[in-house]
């Protein structure tokens, strides 16, 4: 196993190869939601339209939960998962705020703020501190 | 002769796009947005070229994660804009420019850049929102006003091309369009960026110092720009500021001096720092 100088950036997964081949039916699974044709067939059976992909039991679940930054852990990757939170009606910037654990007003105001500091954001252990 | 006359770096945040299809520009939130478009736009007009040379990242639209070529070329006829899951963009088909685009891929082919050729095609946001904020509102049955060739490169899966292979790819590029014997006037741009971060829980990052560094060194210094490694970007920009390789295409294929005659610089739209450069060639 190659050495990853990027899995100290803090509140990150960065999608390589490794997260790509766990993630990949999940990924395929979110992005069958582009058609409107999946979309139908997802919302009359999710069951059904899952069982149509090779996901773990702990992806569907993930994907029951909604639970977005496990779909992440689990090899998912946000412009793929952002179709599932699109298929929910969320658009991009909520969807942000969730993942980062803050409320929608308080997310848009950070951004309009200037966004999130790089400041005691870089390393894992300036997070660790907190 | 074909030539590149300019080269141009602009951010291609989807938001922008839907900004522009909604027709709410002028809200408080966008007004500054596209306020930093206008010289562009009016620019762009006076200095009309025939074929942009578009690079860009399809954005799992073209291609999910059954494939992933780090770097194609569109040589089809014509792209049509996708539908990423609200419909596609009410904006014009892509026309593309196929001898030259055919030319392209074959001459740097055989200058060792292993390019993909794609003879079909769907675009997503990544391309026709800088041909939106370069050519203004345009309707689907409308004309671009320009011949367009993408480049999509794979900044998606991780490891990105580095920016020194997209440099040199944009050096070679540059070699291929010189040696194309009719004379059409080229742009090439540079899509993507500036610092961002879409997911997890450092989501909505910015770097707006970095960010204009990073554009001062790309005008001035662009044997630098190139050495930046991947985890640079990743770590100060955010994991999806690994876009800004792409700018180093543009910047490759420009000559070693340019003019900047452009800069425009805002945070946000949506969870994205927008950036925007106009560099004229002279050679
Ligand atoms: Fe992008």
């Amino acid at each position: 196993m190659t050495e990853k100088p990027y899995e100290d950036i803090p509140g990150t997964f960065v999608f390589d190869a490794d997260r790509s081949r766990e993630g990949y039916w999940l990924n395929q699974f979110c992005i069958s939601l582009r058609l409107e044709k999946n979309r139908q067939a997802f919302r009359d059976d999710p069951e059904a339209h899952m069982s149509r992909f090779a996901m773990s039991e702990e992806q569907k679940q993930a994907v029951r939960d909604r639970d977005w930054n496990r779909l992440l852990e689990l090899g998912g990757n946000i412009y793929y998962t952002s179709k599932l939170a699109a298929f929910d009606g969320i658009v991009f910037q909520d969807l942000a705020a969730m993942m980062s654990h803050m409320s929608r007003d308080d997310y848009r105001k950070m951004m309009v703020d200037g966004g999130r500091p790089i400041e005691g954001n870089r390393y894992k252990s300036e997070w660790e501190k907190k | 002769m074909a030539r590149i006359t300019a080269g141009i770096a602009c951010s291609h945040v989807p938001a922008i796009g839907v900004a522009m299809d909604k027709g709410i520009t002028d809200e408080p939130y966008w007004q500054p947005v596209f306020k930093g478009f206008e010289f562009s736009r009016k620019w762009n007009e006076e200095n009309k070229p025939d074929v942009v040379f578009l690079v860009y990242n399809d954005h799992c639209t073209a291609f999910d994660s059954s494939i992933i070529p780090t770097f194609a070329i569109g040589c089809a006829a014509e792209f049509t804009p996708a539908d990423e899951g609200f419909g596609p963009r009410p904006v014009p088909v892509v026309k593309g420019h196929q001898k030259l685009a055919s030319h392209i891929a074959q001459s740097v082919i055989l200058d060792e850049f292993d390019l993909t050729i794609m003879n079909e095609m769907e675009v997503d946001h990544g391309l026709t929102v800088p041909l939106s904020v370069m050519y203004g509102d345009r309707k689907p049955g409308d004309d671009w006003g320009t011949l367009v060739i993408p480049l999509a490169v794979n900044v998606v899966q991780y490891p990105a091309p580095t920016a020194n292979r997209c440099y040199n790819l944009g050096k070679a590029i540059r070699r291929a369009i010189d040696s194309y014997p009719e004379d059409l006037n080229v742009h090439i741009y540079g899509t993507g960026g500036m610092s961002h971060q879409l997911q997890s829980e450092r989501a909505g990052l910015i770097n707006a110092e970095w960010d204009q560094n990073f554009m001062d060194m790309l005008v001035n210094e662009p044997d630098k720009a190139r050495q930046i490694d991947h985890i640079e970007f990743l770590r100060e920009t955010g994991s999806e500021g690994i876009e800004m390789v792409m700018w180093l295409v543009m910047r490759g294929a420009l000559d070693e001096k340019v003019t900047e005659v452009h800069r425009h610089y805002h945070v946000p739209a949506s969870n994205t720092a927008v950036g925007h450069l106009i560099l004229e060639n002279h050679g």
